[in-house]
């Protein structure tokens, strides 16, 4: 399963918030979408998965354009966590991990086949949701209510995730909790992984490669030890920053922000 | 999402109902029939004056209570989740106000009385496609924009039907008002063999809409990554329960709540699940109407049956408002 972005750019409307953007998933790898507020790094993730349409360029998913193949084949093979979600009153997390095999049934089938069944209780051990199965999604705390999307998401049996900033409403024990989890899939059953994650320092530590975006356009592409450098930190965040190579990866340590001083002379450092 | 018993029960209670109200209906009446005597009647023996007051009186009637029953029920549920809102009804997309229109044209002017019912069902379809057209956006069909479009083109249609019938004379204001508030007085075959078709069709496609339903209620994004087209979804919502809503104007008039309440009261008994959401609303919409249509004829002077749901539908939606156990328009 190969996803390719060739010169992607788009965004709202008419305006455009990211430009020519070039990426190759390489499968079974963890990749993450960095940058700073307004980079684009959302706008990317809503392109590759189908949300917005390209202004220019395309996403190729095994070398076809995805918004020339049947939207039900795509959603067997790529599954979306979006940043936020409705929850309708009364679903139980049965019920809406039961919604991830949406793709593989026909319009008129009323109940699951005993296949999807086993997917969604495949999905349901997996985030470690078994005993929350009939409770109402809406009284799940916010970890437990972000495992049940990925519950509905995995139900899909996607061969790549895409997940639009999963830590954000999290403590810090759950961030790592649902990051470990995706660390778990990714490694051990293959799962190819896209993440925006507004955090450096676990962006760093959980994917094998990072995509650096300023202003729109990828600024770099590579392991997390050659994209995060105090130079880039400096030229992409604004940020004086230390970069420490650690046991648990690389760290991170902001020092000070970097002000403009001169409105059309370069920063000042 | 194996069939839960309180859904089970739900399926046998509103079924029974249903059934026990048509054969209260069929016996009650100016000329009561007993069980035993309808049941004759039924089998074409006995007294042929019984026969005819089934078969073409109370038969076809509550036939016609059926179908506009269904197809306002089903209507105001697939609406209410296409718009994500509980005080969605039929009636909200500006179909009254099209159908209403052509329909008050027609009986203040006085021409072509014969074609009310095809007049309404015209307009009603060409009002709520335009207001589709109005909700449309470059990413596809916004909600606000639908609500306000249908308020917009509501009040515009509403001023020119009120003019109309302030400029006409008494009788002609009889005839549109009782068509304003609903009836099924004097329906009869006819319209059950024209509309009883497309309702039917328009009632199974939109009882396989349960799940694109059920997916769009976890918002659009999710949806997509789902594999379901929002903007394709809800325009086939909205077509078939404009198709519900016109058809059902077209036979009887306006008759309100029973599409806006219908709905609310069926989530109470089976939650959220649209699957069993949309088709139970038909058979509870059919049920109340048909409830309806029978106290409406057993008064001194027949009601239309748009007053006896207003009448009762009111405070029912009050109970569900504020009385009630769980409200189902909490978040809907």
């Amino acid at each position: 399963m190969h996803l390719e972005a060739q010169k992607l750019s788009g965004g709202y409307g008419k305006t455009r918030v990211v430009q020519e953007i070039h990426l190759t998933l390489e499968p079974g790898k963890w990749l993450s979408l960095i940058g700073a507020n307004g980079s684009g790094k959302s706008t990317v993730l809503k392109l590759l998965s189908r949300i917005l349409l390209p202004q220019r360029g395309a996403v190729l998913l095994n070398g076809r354009d995805i918004h020339r193949q049947p939207a039900q084949a795509i959603a067997q093979t790529l599954a979306l966590l979006p940043q936020q979600q409705a929850i309708p009153p009364g679903l139980t997390v049965q019920q809406l991990v039961s919604l991830g095999r949406t793709p593989y049934q026909g319009w008129w089938q009323w109940e699951l086949a005993a296949e999807d069944r086993q997917q969604v209780e495949q999905a349901l051990t997996q985030t470690q949701l078994q005993d929350f199965r009939d409770r109402p999604v809406e009284a799940l705390s916010g970890g437990e209510r972000q495992r049940a999307f990925l519950a509905l998401a995995l139900a899909q049996d996607p061969k790549i995730l895409l997940l639009d900033e999963p830590t954000t409403y999290l403590d810090l024990c759950h961030q790592l909790e649902l990051l470990e989890l995706l660390k778990r899939l990714n490694q051990q059953q293959g799962l190819t992984i896209i993440t925006v994650l507004h955090d450096i320092n676990l962006a760093a530590r959980y994917s094998d490669r990072l995509a650096l975006l300023k202003e729109g356009c990828l600024y770099a592409t590579g392991t997390p030890t050659k994209v995060l450098t105090p130079q880039t930190l400096a030229d992409v965040f604004r940020i004086d920053a230390t970069v420490l190579q650690t046991p648990v990866g690389l760290q991170i340590f902001p020092l000070a922000p970097i002000y403009h001083h001169s409105r059309d002379g370069p920063a000042v450092r | 999402m194996i069939i839960h018993s309180r859904t089970f029960q739900a399926v046998i209670l509103l079924i029974l109902g249903l059934l026990l109200t048509v054969i209260v209906a069929l016996m009650q009446g100016s000329v009561p029939l007993s069980l035993t005597e309808l049941w004759q009647a039924f089998r074409h023996q006995g007294d042929p004056i019984r026969q005819t007051i089934l078969y073409d009186l109370r038969l076809p009637r509550i036939l016609i209570a059926l179908i506009v029953g269904a197809a306002l029920g089903m209507s105001g549920a697939l609406l209410q989740g296409l718009l994500r809102n509980g005080l969605a009804d039929p009636f909200v997309l500006g179909i009254s106000a099209g159908a209403g229109l052509m329909a008050i044209a027609l009986l203040t002017l006085g021409i072509f009385l014969a074609w009310v019912p095809v007049a309404a069902w015209v307009g009603a379809m060409v009002t709520s496609m335009l207001v589709y057209l109005l909700g449309r956006t470059a990413n596809g069909i916004v909600i606000e924009r639908l609500v306000l479009g249908g308020i917009a083109i509501s009040s515009l249609f509403g001023a020119v039907q009120t003019t109309l019938l302030l400029l006409s004379n008494d009788g002609q204001i009889q005839s549109a008002l009782n068509w304003l508030i609903g009836s099924l007085n004097g329906r009869g075959w006819a319209e059950v063999t024209t509309a009883g078709p497309y309702v039917a069709v328009a009632l199974l496609l939109g009882s396989l809409l349960g799940r694109s339903v059920n997916v769009l209620n976890l918002g659009d994004e999710l949806a997509i990554g789902l594999g379901v087209s929002p903007t394709r979804s809800r325009l086939l919502m909205g077509a078939v329960a404009s198709l519900l809503a016109a058809s059902a104007v077209s036979i009887a008039g306006l008759i309100g709540f029973v599409g806006l309440v219908v709905p609310h009261g069926v989530r109470l008994l089976v939650g959220n699940d649209y699957r069993w959401v949309l088709p139970l609303s038909a058979i509870a919409g059919a049920w109340v109407l048909t409830f309806a249509d029978l106290l409406s004829r057993l008064g001194v002077v027949e009601l239309p049956v748009g007053a006896v749901t207003a009448l009762l539908g009111s405070p029912l939606f009050i109970w569900l408002l504020y009385g009630g156990r769980t409200s189902s328009l909490k978040g809907v």
